[in-house]
């Protein structure tokens, strides 16, 4: 990588979150530039699902500032950050099983032509958008989404999120429940969004995914962030230990009387 | 980077245009899989056309044909009703009294001199007052989260009561006698033989180009059409049923009205659930409320339109039932018309458990349901037995509804 670092897409400055006296999230700073895959690591209770909420405007930030393109922007509904182009694929996925591949790509954005859904059209789109991440493992784009393995739900979820310029792609344990083979196709995923210039952050618990494909690794604990460690110059060992322990010399903030806050 | 899942960008999924072989073999994979389609349908109807063919030889005549298609008629217009609450998960079993007050209300005001409304207007009342039920229960259902078991089970026996208070208010007898020609000949009136082939033929066609015309958008854009043979397949299978219906039904008194306006509704509802944004979020809210919600679909407006079409189409269902019984009484509506009209949507091939289903059931299960009871009356069987078999029927529907999902999700 020898180009220019770019400016970061969405930069966090301070952000905090409070629920009643407890701090889950404190003055965090967070950042992902485009083209880059930033991992965002941390134990239960670190602060990883304020800090996405925050960002995908379903739970607005009480405190900081949030840039976006180099411009300060609220993030106070879903809508806002949809609107900026920053997607969540959340752990559930939201697909409607007995719809296909097709409807669930497109719900709550139908392309109609007068009354009627423009199949044809949607289709032809889907197929496109899943042609250009390469998820090829699909027999027809008109297969009920109950009938797909685990990896092929998550590749149709990432998919819905990537279909409407999206900028900003968070993925929210996107390989939880997979197998070998299937972890590895949502891996070779995140690398495609990635090259297709997005901005991914991607929260796992799972190092080895997160070394594979992550440049840049942003480890939370307690609400506070711990560091940005880029990925060559880290090792696993040195994550493990800023996830439990922490680097910093004293313990941020009174460590004992928190409550683990997810 | 990747390993063997890339393919030259362009190239997408792999799917071709099957021959018939294909699609059989797809359809026979997709039976397996739980997905039984018109099966049931189709051995319920030859097992009781057999059995009650064998036991009464009037049961398959074109006279009593003609009986079926008019006593069919209310049953499926009230199970579309039904279909579309099944659709979201929910379940309305208010319909079949909903349906009673609106024949109610549309008779009494057609009295002559007592009010002596237009039947235009006491129609379009009868359809507003039942729609605006539907829209109330909804309401309730969504505003308090309060489940349409309950809701509507409140409504089952409050509408029954109006039924009750209104024609006991209005008759000694309790019997209000419907006067207005066009009201009577909605169900007693038969489309003149060359009609009837007209509007067969015309619906073929219809259906053929509408078919046709997808097949080449869908090709002039690169995407797989169903093929040729299959299109041919089920344009015929249309030809003859409606070949046959009007042929048989010519032999005596001919088609009647109510078919005719039947099949208005269910095509009317097929676009609204197939074809347009609102159907396909109908199926949306079903299959994953939280999916639909998230995708910026207004659930609670969806639910409450979805109980807005079940009281229109119970009101539409309750105006033929009056007009057919040439009356209504303190006991329109009940009996085991609600378990009939339920039934129906199940046997159709319409999902209790949501999000899966036609509009094409209800007729399918309208027929079903009409033949079994049409059965038991030419036998003379007595009321108790007719309760204990219609309860067998929906067990049955509900059983193979149960078994299909199980094998699904297995």
């Amino acid at each position: 990588m020898s180009d220019p670092i770019p400016e970061p897409i969405l930069r966090c400055q301070g952000v905090s979150r409070h629920f009643g006296a407890v701090r889950a999230l404190d003055g965090v700073d967070f950042e992902v530039r485009p083209g880059e895959v930033m991992a965002l690591v941390g134990d239960n209770g670190a602060g990883k699902s304020t800090l996405i909420k925050g960002i995908a405007g379903s739970q607005p930030f009480d405190g900081g500032e949030v840039l976006f393109e180099g411009v300060p922007v609220r993030l106070d509904d879903p809508k806002a950050s949809a609107a900026l182009g920053i997607e969540v694929v959340y752990q559930d996925l939201a697909l409607a099983d007995n719809l296909d591949v097709v409807a669930n790509m497109y719900l709550g954005r139908e392309m109609v032509r007068g009354w009627v859904l423009d199949e044809p059209s949607m289709e032809r789109a889907a197929k496109e958008t899943l042609a250009s991440l390469s998820v090829t493992t699909l027999r027809s784009v008109r297969q009920e989404v109950s009938a797909l393995s685990g990896g092929q739900r998550q590749a149709i979820a990432v998919a819905k999120a990537v279909m409407w310029n999206s900028k900003l792609v968070i993925l929210d344990e996107p390989t939880a429940a997979l197998g070998v083979a299937q972890t590895r196709q949502v891996l070779d995923l995140v690398k495609r969004l990635k090259d297709r210039g997005l901005a991914v952050v991607l929260i796992s618990h799972n190092l080895h995914d997160i070394f594979e494909v992550a440049d840049r690794i942003t480890v939370l604990r307690l609400g506070q962030m711990i560091g940005v460690y880029r990925r060559e110059d880290t090792t696993q060992q040195e994550i493990v230990h800023a996830i439990t322990a922490g680097t910093m010399e004293s313990v941020p903030g009174m460590a004992d009387d928190r409550e683990d806050i997810r | 980077m990747s390993t063997t899942q890339t393919t030259p960008p362009g190239q997408s999924i792999a799917d071709r245009e099957g021959s018939l072989a294909d699609y059989a073999s797809a359809w026979w994979a997709r039976t397996r899989a739980g997905d039984f389609g018109a099966i049931p349908i189709v051995v319920g109807l030859l097992v009781i056309g057999i059995i009650f063919g064998a036991l009464d030889p009037v049961f398959l005549s074109s006279a009593n044909f003609v009986n079926l298609l008019l006593q069919m008629a209310s049953i499926a217009l009230l199970a579309i009703g039904i279909v579309f609450v099944l659709l979201i998960a929910e379940i309305d079993l208010s319909v079949a009294y909903v349906g009673a007050v609106g024949g109610v209300v549309m008779t009494l005001l057609l009295r002559p001199g007592d009010p002596g409304w237009p039947w235009p207007l006491a129609i379009l009342a009868a359809l507003a007052v039942t729609t605006l039920i539907g829209f109330l229960q909804g309401w309730v259902i969504t505003r308090f989260g309060v489940p349409s078991f309950v809701v509507t089970l409140a409504g089952f026996l409050a509408w029954s009561g109006v039924v009750l208070i209104l024609t006991t208010e209005t008759s000694q007898a309790g019997t209000i006698i419907i006067k207005n020609q066009f009201v009577l000949g909605l169900s007693n009136k038969f489309l003149p033989p060359l009609l009837g082939w007209l509007l067969a033929a015309l619906s073929v066609g219809a259906y053929a180009a509408v078919q046709l015309g997808q097949q080449r958008s869908r090709r002039s854009r690169d995407l797989v059409g169903k093929p040729t043979s299959v299109l041919a397949l089920q344009i015929a299978g249309l030809a003859v049923v409606a070949a046959f219906t009007v042929f048989y039904a010519n032999l005596t008194r001919g088609v009647p009205v109510v078919t005719l306006l039947l099949g208005v509704f269910l095509v009317g509802w097929s676009f609204v659930a197939s074809r347009t944004r609102f159907g396909r979020h109908v199926y949306a809210v079903g299959g994953n409320p939280e999916a639909a919600r998230r995708a910026g679909i207004n659930v609670d407006r969806l639910r409450i339109a979805v109980f807005m079409i079940a009281g229109f189409m119970a009101g539409v269902g309750g105006i033929i039932l009056a007009s057919r019984l040439r009356s209504v009484s303190t006991n329109t509506g009940g009996g085991n018309l609600l378990l009939d009209v339920i039934a129906a949507a199940v046997i159709g091939g319409t999902s209790l458990f949501g999000g899966r289903g036609r509009v094409l059931s209800a007729l399918l299960g309208g027929l079903v349901i009409a033949s079994v009871s049409n059965g038991m009356d030419l036998l003379g069987l007595p009321a108790g037995v007719k309760f204990v078999v219609t309860g067998l029927v929906l067990l049955a529907a509900v059983l193979i509804d149960s078994i299909s999902k199980r094998t699904r999700s297995a």
